[in-house]
């Protein structure tokens, strides 16, 4: 069983880091879905499946709202290089949040003894890279996406001490409220040429 | 029937409903009409006491279950209740002439029940997740269809949305602190996250820039109904931190972060309005300058004293709607209320700029207007307390007086071939004389305070006995 949670925080790993440095925004959302899948399997260990379910597809459904409207809109960005000086710098940045992860989440979860160190990985993890990612942006769909990265991190961690129906409940309203605010300014900006979209 | 019911799920139906209504005036009036009737409702329906009308008899419960968790407003409610729905009928009611009503109206009531379950919601830490949806909503009210989302729309939703995950986590770290003291390490990390998370929530200096970003970029009104709901209810949910946690309410710094934190922004957000360009960013760093204003107001008393904070939210909620209805009146003719746009403008609108003259100095607590009684005693009390936090009081307070003045002074100048003559419409000229009126009435008459102090010591448990 052990394996798998590492296994998890690979894939939570891997995601976020791909979603810091990806330039298409295809790949980001298929990144942000395969994240929610990461967190998905490590919330199982807490929840029953049915509510953890819950995390996987409005994390899903987010994306899916994201990408729909990011068709609809048909919003073309400049491209960028393959490995551009930003790209390296961003690598660097999610090398630190990785260092600070390693720092930060057996300290966790030697003191709160409910969460395990895969878990605190995952959610540091992932909160790391939204809030770095959240930093280096100011177009609208990455803000988006690095707040639902965040989330994601957050929910992992609190999914392990809290197990209330009525906040899963809201914490989806959230996360999938959060996609389609995401969508409704993406199609403003579009509609109004803004090149932040 | 059921309060959460009738105080949280009527409004969100009525909000549904009117999205329905082709008519802007018909919205107003509705939206209006059901925030007074719900306003009245706190004031003459019993909670959980059988009414007989006739050969009927209703009873009011207080309490709502979903999913195992409850909401509950009992009668100790009562008056925050009216306080928000009294004045959400005035913001609606003014809405149909300040060209937002359509908007304003039905997602102005859906917030409102929103902040409202979160003020009923038990445990009360869910509240900061009813708090996001809010926020969420509030999303299309700032962001018209049309224009691009502002910056301070953008930055409104990223600070608000971190502060959720912050005071969640903070609430179940507190909670461990009241089962075990001893953990003094539990103690620290506790009370970082939550005061991060409130001060993302609460728009505390440093992340208070969205506030000037959104009064330059939206329509003053929906501007100054956000910048009143969100902080005061959001105020209320911090109380209710101090009420719920002995260790917190009873700790000995309590007093010094909320005085350090209130001044700070009395002296931020006064210095920076007195150098503005902009009518609305100064009405927007005068916002801050009033939250400020309550942080002090809170740190007054030991234990915490709620008398100064509770008499602040009407003349507040009075002033605020005010001067959001005079920008958003003198929005109407320039688009734009940069100085060098709205120059000489009090001379084609001056019961506008009548109404930002009182607006602005009942915020900065002039004498014969509402809070005159109440920043007197809060300045003398805190300058007993500590004097050099009443000078940088000064100061800020200063700072906007002379950011109001140089306001005022612009809608002033004389403007070669323009002659004084009124152009507002009879309701802009209604509205706005009867907000005047109001300040007017409230500042001649400072009994009023008596009725909301009496109904004081029931709001919490802990605080304010």
């Amino acid at each position: 069983m052990n394996i798998f949670n590492w296994v998890a925080v690979a894939i939570i790993m891997i995601s976020s880091t791909s979603l810091l440095v990806s330039r298409d925004w295809r790949w980001r959302l298929s990144m942000l879905a395969v994240l929610h899948f990461g967190i998905f399997s490590l919330v199982i260990r807490y929840w029953p499946l049915g509510m953890s379910a819950i995390k996987l597809i409005t994390g899903w459904m987010g994306c899916v709202i994201l990408g729909m409207t990011r068709l609809t809109t048909g919003v073309k960005l400049p491209d960028e290089e393959l490995w551009s000086q930003g790209r390296i710098f961003r690598l660097l940045a999610a090398g630190l949040i990785l260092a600070a992860t390693a720092a930060i989440a057996p300290a966790i979860s030697s003191r709160l003894s409910i969460i395990t160190l895969p878990v605190a990985w995952g959610g540091i993890l992932a909160i790391g890279m939204g809030l770095i990612h959240l930093g280096m942006t100011s177009q609208h769909s990455r803000v988006i996406v690095s707040l639902l990265t965040i989330l994601a991190g957050f929910e992992l961690l609190y999914a392990a001490v809290e197990a209330s129906i009525l906040v899963a409940a809201m914490l989806a309203i959230v996360d999938v409220g959060l996609a389609l605010v995401g969508a409704y300014l993406l199609s403003l900006s579009a509609a109004a040429g803004d090149d932040r979209t | 029937m059921n309060a959460p019911i009738i105080w949280i799920g009527l409004p969100i139906l009525v909000a549904i409903l009117i999205r329905f209504i082709p008519r802007r005036d018909v919205i107003a009036g509705i939206g209006s009409g059901v925030a007074f009737l719900l306003g009245m409702g706190t004031l003459l329906l019993p909670f959980d006491t059988a009414l007989a009308l006739g050969s009927f008899s209703i009873k009011i419960s207080s309490t709502f279950e979903v999913l195992g968790r409850r909401f509950s407003l009992t009668s100790a409610d009562t008056l925050i209740l009216a306080i928000v729905y009294f004045s959400a009928s005035f913001w609606f009611a003014a809405s149909h002439t300040s060209g937002a009503a359509r908007r304003l109206v039905s997602i102005g009531l859906l917030i409102i029940a929103l902040l409202v379950a979160s003020f009923a919601v038990e445990p009360f830490l869910y509240a900061a997740l009813l708090i996001e949806i809010a926020v969420l909503l509030s999303m299309p009210l700032i962001s018209p269809p049309g224009q691009s989302p502002s910056r301070g729309a953008i930055r409104f939703l990223i600070f608000q949305t971190l502060a959720m995950p912050l005071i969640l986590f903070a609430g179940w770290l507190i909670a461990g602190v009241e089962a075990n003291p001893g953990e003094l390490t539990q103690v620290g990390e506790s009370a970082i996250l939550l005061g991060l998370g409130l001060m993302l929530l609460l728009a505390i200096f440093p992340f208070f820039s969205w506030i000037p970003m959104l009064a330059e970029d939206t329509n003053p009104f929906v501007a100054g109904f956000l910048f009143w709901i969100f902080p005061t209810l959001a105020l209320f949910f911090g109380l209710r931190f101090l009420d719920n946690y002995a260790w917190i309410r009873e700790s000995a710094e309590l007093t010094g972060i909320l005085q350090g934190a209130g001044s700070l922004m009395v002296v931020t957000g006064g210095l920076w309005a007195a150098f503005q360009r902009h009518a609305g960013r100064t009405f927007a760093y005068a916002i801050i300058v009033e939250n400020g204003l309550s942080l002090l107001a809170l740190s007054l008393g030991n234990p915490l004293n709620l008398d100064y904070f509770i008499l602040l939210l009407i003349p507040r909620a009075i002033g605020i709607g005010l001067w959001a209805y005079s920008l958003a009146t003198l929005k109407e003719v320039k688009a734009s209320l940069r100085f060098r746009e709205i120059k000489g403008l009090g001379r084609t609108q001056p019961i506008t700029a009548l109404g930002i003259l009182f607006a602005s100095l009942s915020m900065l607590g002039f004498p014969l207007l509402p809070k005159f009684p109440i920043i007197l005693t809060l300045w003398s009390s805190i300058g007993e307390q500590s004097p050099g936090t009443a000078l940088w009081l000064a100061l800020g307070i200063a700072g906007l007086a002379t950011g109001i003045i140089r306001n005022l002074a612009v809608l002033a100048l004389s403007n070669p071939g323009i002659q004084w003559k009124s152009n507002e419409t009879l309701p802009q000229r209604i509205f706005i004389g009867l907000g005047v009126l109001l300040l007017f009435t409230m500042g001649a008459i400072p009994q009023w305070v008596q009725l909301f102090l009496a109904r004081l010591p029931g709001i919490f448990e802990h605080l304010g006995r």
